[in-house]
């Protein structure tokens, strides 16, 4: 099997997208004071978080709601709950 | 309080299609309850995720025969656990043919079709199944007993509310049975779904017609990251995968998605999934705190079962979930059948639940095995002992100009090489034959 990218494997899976509702929201003025690790940057499986230009953002779209990232942040900085209901990833094989 | 005299009153409201979920609502809906079965996807089985073994004891007591009929993939009849080292592996190889035959011992599954499966029997029970409905929160009376969910504008009220809603149980959380999860009681769990041709599997794996593997792997697989891999063989893919201790991965700062390419990439899993093709990647959390992270199971007018109640066994050679999520669910269907009996729904009503518990499969596994969890975080597993076990191997079959040593001498060199001293072996052998 040759390597795949973490945003390649995502786009063999199937996806709901709940268009103009996240489902995540980092609080950056958290995560600036109480947060060294930065864990949500590695441990998501999905790669969801990023920096960019010095914040921290969410690509919900590709994620696979395993629930990490809320277990990993120390500082409760980040709002994460299922999508709505019928949205979000779709394990056709699971 | 809300009044709420003018909402929909069920006897029991089920959250979370998933295994627990359905074998519950099944369950009750047979002996005549009012069930609703509420699924966040658009199809049970469609937020699941498992490596994917079935040990079948348990819904073979609650379904006979049940493979018949259900979406099985291949019975487990070879049974491999690998040691791994960055360039050398040790492999335990056994197979049995009293596992290809009935009542089998275990299958491979895929969530999406064999949860789906349930949910019907459910359904064809009497519980009426409600997807793509996410449940934000439970619904409180007077005394602050549970009477029901509500799910955005909608709710729903019963005598008891089931909450089977997976690992992460944001229901347990707020009904006050649990609460926050330490990362070192979970596992992150990721998974590649790779399609071959049935017969290249079957050749690859030395499999018979529907016979499968289910491979276990240790040391180099998860770069030393406490934890595992598996590879199982289903009819036409092969799901490969790691599970990796949530506290270990965030000190070693690893990304769990390179950490299964390279696991991938690695000469002896390479050669298995040769020439495959991806076609799903998921990732879940995996119970694996054991005894320790099991929550309070009853509140006034709810229970937890499966996933949500911590419910999990790893002893290395097989990571259990599923049949213990069943097991848990057949207790909770009977704690309820007997409280509505007495028509009290308190946590002293429901109370059996736990008692069924303790007296059933479920949680004598969970207390056998409740030191495995601590003789897995030991780091020699990961490190020194792969590495042992493949020196040793390696001066057993290497031959060149120097006299041979003794068994015995190779061995301590070994040891003593990897860092291991006589005292840490015999503790970790004595603590290994005590917890697993």
């Amino acid at each position: 099997m040759n390597k795949m990218s973490v945003s390649e494997r995502l786009g063999v899976n199937k996806y709901e997208l709940d268009e103009g509702h996240p489902h995540i929201e980092v609080h950056e003025d958290i995560c600036r004071v109480k947060c060294k690790d930065l864990a949500c940057l590695f441990v998501c499986p999905a790669n969801v978080y990023s920096e960019q230009n010095g914040h921290i953002v969410a690509d919900w779209a590709g994620c696979l709601e395993c629930g990490t990232c809320k277990v990993a942040c120390p500082s409760d900085a980040l709002d994460w709950f299922y999508p709505r209901g019928g949205f979000g990833v779709v394990y056709r094989s699971g | 309080m809300t009044d709420h005299t003018s909402v929909d009153k069920f006897d029991v409201i089920v959250v979370g299609a998933g295994v627990a979920g359905s074998t519950a609502a099944y369950l009750l809906a047979r002996q005549g309850l009012q069930v609703v079965l509420i699924e966040r996807g658009p199809y049970p089985g469609s937020k699941n995720l498992s490596g994917g073994v079935l040990y079948t004891h348990s819904l073979h007591q609650i379904l006979p025969n049940f493979w018949e009929e259900a979406p099985v993939e291949r019975c487990i009849t070879n049974q491999v656990v690998i040691f791994m080292t960055g360039s050398a592996h040790f492999n335990i190889d056994y197979k049995d043919e009293a596992f290809s035959k009935a009542p089998y011992n275990a299958f491979t599954v895929l969530r999406g079709k064999f949860d789906r499966w349930l949910a019907e029997q459910a359904e064809a029970a009497g519980a009426i199944l409600v997807p793509r409905i996410r449940v934000d929160r439970v619904l409180r009376g007077h005394q602050g007993e549970v009477i029901g969910i509500a799910a955005g504008e909608e709710e729903m009220l019963a005598d008891v509310v089931i909450a089977a809603d997976g690992a992460n149980s944001f229901l347990a959380q707020e009904a006050g049975l649990r609460g926050r999860i330490p990362t070192h009681q979970v596992g992150v769990g990721v998974k590649e779904l790779i399609a071959l041709p049935r017969e290249t599997i079957e050749e690859r794996f030395r499999l018979d017609g529907r016979e499968g593997a289910a491979y276990a792997i240790v040391g180099y697989a998860t770069q030393g990251v406490a934890g595992g891999g598996f590879l199982y063989t289903n009819l036409d893919t092969i799901s490969a995968g790691l599970v990796m201790r949530l506290d270990d991965l965030v000190q070693n700062k690893l990304k769990p998605g390179d950490v299964i390419e390279d696991f991938l990439s690695q000469p002896m899993i390479a050669g298995l999934v040769k020439g495959g093709k991806l076609v799903e990647y998921g990732a879940h959390l995996v119970p694996e705190g054991g005894l320790a992270m099991m929550p309070r199971l009853v509140a006034d007018g709810i229970l937890v079962v499966g996933d949500a109640a911590g419910l999990g066994v790893n002893n290395g050679f097989v990571i259990r979930g599923m049949d213990l999520a069943i097991g848990s669910a057949a207790a909770a269907a009977e704690a309820i059948l007997e409280a509505r009996a007495r028509n009290d729904f308190s946590t002293g009503g429901l109370g059996d639940y736990a008692q069924k518990l303790e007296k059933s499969f479920v949680l004598a596994d969970m207390r056998t095995y409740a030191r495995t969890p601590e003789f897995f975080s030991n780091d020699r597993l990961y490190h020194a002992y792969p590495a042992m076990l493949t020196d040793l191997m390696r001066q057993i079959y290497t031959h060149h100009a120097v006299p041979r040593e003794h068994l015995v001498s190779m061995f301590s060199r070994s040891a003593r090489e990897n860092g291991v001293s006589l005292f840490d072996l015999v503790r970790d052998l004595f603590s290994g034959v005590r917890s697993l």
